[in-house]
């Protein structure tokens, strides 16, 4: 390990400067997302408004919760392609557990010809809570399924999340073979709108009317959500031991167990911490369309874009290096992309032309440094 | 571990395994109707005949599949590169209908194989972008309906027809696993796969071009699902959005079924093709019990982390 030097003067400015350029993929990939949002908000009629940012929000969280759900395998140099199936089924689960019935929701389970009545889940604002914790959990666990079945199964990761996501889109179709079930309005409202119509919703702070509140009443809920998840359980993970670990094992395994580091613990932890992403990707979806659907196609383009936006936001799918914060970035760079199309009325039917054209041009502009290596050898990897 | 299966190769064990479970998932289904209906389908040459002639589909792509995932690489791009083909083949017509088609699968393997071999963008994201291209293009082209226009004769017959009571898809089937087949394992280009998938800085040191090499196996890849759209588009005498969809991640299980090492270089073609058939019988095994949509996901993942723990394990990576 390198002392630190006292940050002072220059020596602070070539910290700063050698961070920048350990960083330069997620410090390009939020410059380009600054500027691309700026120039939208710049040619949309009402832009810069608390509406259109409360509709951006709403958008983009699904895809930003699957983006740092995918970064963090990806640092472990594994792939996780369950986290749309992930995604699907915690939101067909949401979709009984947190309709807000007053009285309760009756849970049934019918299989194979048998009815089981598994108890009323209670309907009130402590069932709600318990209901999203409950879906948090069942993210998590199937993300640790996925870990142990590559930990101990040591199965390839990309196989086996093919397999597992598979078993969880199973789930989802038994729970919701057809699109259904409902969510609580007023939770519905709460999240997917700014923080002044949360505390309206939920009562706090004189309804949102407080004077010391009014300068932050416009954020959107889910930038706020997006910002607390990434810095109350990101960056903790980030900076723990297993955290670490993660980033190891993925820059190379072997010297990570010679270390004596929890290689299967790091392992386990970023596919469980995937499926917990996920898992609130889904909840938010849920919520957001107050309904679950088991939606295969859906579940495969939010995984596959989940891939784009890691690589996007910086992060090497060789693994070691990237942040889920850069993935965040990726994601919402994805989404302004799509966002511009509306605005400048391009036709429907080019628009998936131009987002592959788009992801191409992105990806190959990133690997032209190829062009400058000297010695062939270095490009084997 | 048995002395029997000792002796047995790496390679050959994984195949063998995979051929006793399409025994047991006959001698299951069997039992079942056998139960249900008095009667066992599963077990007349016919119905056979007819599943292997929707399989012939998937095998064709696997085959394709296979020769990138030996190189350690994938191809993403195959849904949509199905799909264009068929299309264009389609809409083309006439006697150049197919080497259309298949020129539209040469090109995108093309595209595929600079991106990956002369950018080094990882595979996994060049070949998802072309897939959103071709996507792209397609969608432009039909306006999102499905074409109108009809598959020729010739395609028809290659897809749908039989030959001495034998389908002729078949034939095309057993062409390319021929072909494929010899490929790797009798021509200097299947012994550079093989090496470059344990690893390409060593076959490059050895002289090889591993560039060109890997160009030449997206190629392989590219014209093989294009040829699987052709004759699908051939089968149900027109193409339509999304029919390449159903075919990436079983052609993907059925390569990794057959024992071949999803970190490429290991791996026999035979396996493919047993992993290809396993898979077509499940699927056939579990619609002929009525199974709905969600037990088969269900099932079809179980099984393949069934078949992964008896012989696809890693090692510990330790030093």
């Amino acid at each position: 390990m390198l002392q630190r030097r006292p940050a002072l003067g220059p020596s602070m400015l070539d910290d700063v400067a050698i961070r920048v350029r350990q960083n330069v993929g997620i410090v390009t990939a939020v410059l380009l997302f600054c500027v691309l949002y700026v120039l939208y908000n710049l040619a949309h009629p009402k832009g810069f408004s608390s509406a259109v940012l409360v509709q951006n929000g709403d958008e983009i969280f699904a895809l930003a919760m699957l983006a740092m759900a995918q970064t963090v395998p990806v640092l472990a140099s594994g792939l996780d392609l369950s986290v749309g199936a992930v995604m699907t089924m915690v939101g067909c689960f949401a979709s009984y557990l947190l309709t807000g019935t007053a009285g309760g929701t009756p849970l049934h389970l019918d299989l194979f010809g048998l009815h089981l009545f598994l108890g009323t889940f209670p309907g009130d604002i402590s069932g709600i809570l318990l209901g999203i914790v409950v879906c948090l959990a069942i993210g998590a666990l199937a993300g640790f399924v996925n870990g142990c079945v590559v930990v101990y199964g040591r199965i390839q990761p990309i196989i086996a999340t093919l397999a597992t996501g598979a078993v969880y889109i199973g789930i989802a179709l038994f729970l919701r073979p057809t699109p259904g079930g409902k969510i609580d309005e007023d939770l519905n409202w709460a999240l997917t709108n700014s923080l002044g119509d949360f505390a309206a919703t939920v009562h706090i702070f004189d309804d949102g009317a407080a004077g010391w509140f009014a300068p932050v009443a416009w954020i959107p809920v889910p930038f706020v959500l997006l910002v607390l998840i990434a810095l109350l359980v990101w960056v903790p993970f980030r900076r723990s031991v297993l955290g670490r670990a993660v980033y190891a094992v993925g820059s190379a395994e072997g010297a990570a167990y010679m270390s004596g580091l929890p290689v299967d613990r790091a392992k386990i932890a970023a596919f469980t911490l995937a499926g917990f992403f996920a898992g609130c990707g889904g909840l938010f979806l849920a919520i957001q369309t107050s309904s679950g659907n088991a939606d295969i196609p859906q579940a495969g383009a939010y995984t596959l874009n989940s891939i784009a936006s890691v690589v996007i936001g910086g992060t090497s799918l060789l693994g070691g290096t990237g942040s889920a914060i850069g993935s965040i970035f990726g994601a919402m760079i994805l989404r302004v992309i799509s966002f511009f199309f509306r605005i400048f009325d391009i036709a429907p039917l080019l628009q998936p032309l131009f987002e592959g054209l788009i992801l191409l041009a992105a990806v190959s502009i990133g690997a032209l440094g190829v062009l400058r290596v000297r010695n062939t050898l270095e490009l084997f990897r | 571990m048995t002395s029997a299966s000792l002796s047995l190769s790496r390679d050959d064990r994984p195949i063998l395994i995979a051929a006793l479970f399409i025994l047991v998932i006959l001698v299951a289904g069997t039992v079942y109707t056998f139960a249900r209906f008095g009667s066992a389908p599963l077990l007349s040459p016919t119905y056979l005949l007819q599943q292997l002639q929707i399989g012939a589909f998937l095998g064709i792509v696997a085959a394709g599949m296979m020769v990138v995932i030996l190189i350690a690489q994938i191809d993403l791009s195959v849904p949509w590169t199905l799909a264009a083909a068929a299309m264009m083949a389609t809409s083309i017509g006439g006697p150049l209908a197919i080497p259309v088609g298949l020129g539209i699968g040469l090109l995108v393997g093309l595209v595929n194989g600079i991106g990956v071999a002369y950018l080094r963008v990882p595979s996994m994201i060049f070949t998802l972008g072309v897939n959103a291209v071709m996507r792209g293009l397609m969608v432009a082209h039909t306006g999102g309906y499905a074409p109108q226009t009809a598959a020729t004769d010739l395609m028809r017959t290659l897809a749908a027809d039989r030959t001495l009571g034998i389908p002729n898809a078949l034939f095309v089937w057993a062409a390319v696993s021929v072909l494929v087949a010899v490929m790797l394992q009798r021509t200097a280009l299947g012994r550079y796969i093989y090496a470059i998938g344990n690893k390409e800085a060593a076959a490059y040191l050895a002289g090889v071009d591993t560039r060109r090499v890997t160009v030449i196996c997206f190629v392989i890849c590219g014209v093989a699902a294009a040829l699987a759209g052709v004759l699908l588009a051939g089968y149900s005498t027109k193409a339509y959005q999304g029919m390449g969809d159903a075919y990436l991640l079983p052609s993907i299980a059925a390569v990794v079924i057959g024992g071949t090492n999803i970190l490429g270089g290991r791996g026999r073609y035979l396996g493919t093709l047993i992993g290809v058939v396993l898979i077509v019988l499940l699927n056939s095994v579990l619609s002929i019990m009525d199974m709905p949509e969600a037990g088969r996901q269900v099932i079809y993942g179980l099984v393949i982390i069934f078949m992964l723990l008896v012989y696809g394990r890693g090692e510990r990576v330790t030093s």
